[in-house]
């Protein structure tokens, strides 16, 4: 476990190496991730949370929701990235639009579920009430998806925070992923510290996005009630990055 | 952490001859190239991604199915196996990998990079053939006890299929994102298409590889998402009635 320990000791050195004067701080390169991630994932939302909230409120469109999750599941990140390299070359430009192609998917998929599965009698009772369409999106069927719209945009963030340091290894630079992929520089303490900062990382912006989460559902409408509505194969799982 | 293959994959790059002049451009697609290098890069990296997703989704299947019957018949162990499993779920596999190489007696090697792609496995396929199970109608259990069916013959006869779409669903997502995530483990263990395609970047970023490469990995996920569907499908035969 030695090597865990001069892992935790690059970590408070901030990321500096003895003998190699010119590294960028640890704190810079964490600040350059999250910077990139969120980018990334806030363009991603902007394009996907309406797209899939509306077909959903219309129930339209299923298969197109469907089954863009199901290929974008089979999609590796690193050929992505690869590939995107090759067609557009390298830039931060390029990274974002990838972590975007990446990222879109999985909130499309869910944000659909999630407004189309809304109990039909509910939405039927809302509309006897008297309210329009408008009223009943934002105040019976989105509050009832927040669970799953929200398994969507943490599948999708997490997507975006993994492949930002994975597209270190296709040479851009300016993320966490840097350190990995120059170990020459950082020896193994170096690349481990670095590894341990972006598990930490992925689990914060979870954590965070679940504390979101938990602050916007209404009581009642926890995921556990909504799962039990679910089809066999239970609630839709995240891909992995 | 790059171990690459030695030798030049690129013939000739920057050489003289006609023959390359599409390596030497870099352009997007040199056929010439791929025939060349299919039987000594692309198919052997094809072949070895191939062992590397089965190995980690047959092992995950074995530990996760068991913790799912345990939880099945012992409720509260549900909860301690899924906050382990989400949290190794959410590490970012370069992470993981890197991890892993730190532990003694795993480092740069097969095994570690089998380590990491089974424990992502773990949290989808249990979470799935738990769900299949539990969503075995109560009326169905208790009328295969009232045949005189032991808890044994119930669950390998009528628990276990019933759940089967479920179960295959789980392996379905294991198989594809193990096939996505057994690209990034060519950074620890140099094999698999993600070999060819850290080798292009290294290697000028060549293009004809970057896409070749790329492009088998997708199609293998895709590929064995079908082969995967076409086995639910043959094991589960009732379940085409109701779609």
């Amino acid at each position: 476990m030695n090597s865990f320990s001069q892992a935790l000791d690059f970590i408070a050195r901030n990321g500096q190496v003895p003998g190699e004067p010119q590294l960028p701080t640890l704190v810079h390169l964490t600040l350059g991730t999250v910077r990139i991630a969120w980018i990334g994932i806030g363009i991603a939302l902007v394009i996907a949370l309406p797209i899939g909230v509306w077909l959903g409120h219309m129930h339209r469109g299923s298969f197109l929701a469907i089954n863009v999750g199901n290929i974008w599941r089979a999609l590796p990140s690193l050929a992505v990235l690869a590939i995107g390299v090759a067609f557009l070359g390298l830039g931060l430009g390029n990274v974002e639009l990838a972590l975007i192609v990446l990222a879109v998917p999985p909130v499309i998929t869910n944000a659909y579920v999630a407004v189309d599965g809304v109990d039909r009698d509910v939405v039927d009772a809302a509309r006897g009430m008297g309210l329009s369409g408008w009223q009943i999106l934002r105040r019976v069927e989105l509050p009832l998806g927040v669970p799953l719209i929200f398994a969507g945009i943490r599948t999708g963030a997490l997507f975006v925070v993994s492949t930002t340091t994975i597209a270190a290894l296709t040479g851009y630079s300016g993320s966490l992923g840097d350190i990995i992929n120059n170990e020459a520089s950082y020896h193994l303490s170096g690349v481990l510290g670095a590894a341990i900062c972006i598990a930490a990382l992925a689990l914060l912006t979870d954590l965070l996005l679940a504390l979101i989460q938990r602050a916007l559902t209404p009581r009642g409408a926890t995921l556990e009630k909504h799962a039990a509505r679910q089809e066999a194969i239970g609630p839709p799982l995240a891909e992995k990055v | 952490m790059i171990v690459f293959a030695s030798g030049p994959v690129i013939p000739n790059f920057g050489g003289s001859s006609a023959a390359y002049a599409c390596e030497r451009a870099n352009r997007l697609f040199c056929p010439n190239w791929v025939s060349q290098n299919w039987s000594t890069v692309l198919w052997p990296a094809l072949r070895q991604h191939v062992v590397l997703t089965v190995i980690a989704v047959v092992i995950g299947f074995g530990i996760s199915t068991t913790l799912a019957l345990i939880a099945y018949r012992r409720g509260w162990v549900e909860r301690p196996v899924v906050i382990v499993t989400s949290i190794l779920y959410t590490i970012p596999s370069l992470a993981l990998f890197e991890l892993l190489v730190g532990v003694p007696g795993l480092g740069l090697s097969r095994t570690t990079a089998e380590v990491a792609l089974v424990s992502y496995t773990l949290l989808i396929m249990f979470r799935n053939t738990l769900t299949g199970l539990r969503e075995v109608p109560a009326e169905v259990r208790d009328a295969a006890a009232g045949m005189g069916m032991g808890p044994m013959r119930s669950l390998l006869r009528v628990d276990l299929p019933l759940a089967m779409p479920a179960i295959i669903a789980g392996v379905r997502i294991a198989t594809v994102t193990v096939i996505s995530l057994a690209t990034v483990a060519a950074l620890i263990d140099d094999e698999g298409l993600g070999a060819p395609i850290l080798q292009a970047i290294s290697n000028e970023v060549f293009k004809t590889e970057l896409i070749v490469a790329g492009g088998m990995a997708i199609a293998l996920a895709l590929l064995a998402d079908g082969l995967l569907v076409l086995l639910q499908r043959a094991l589960t035969p009732w379940t085409k009635v109701r779609t």
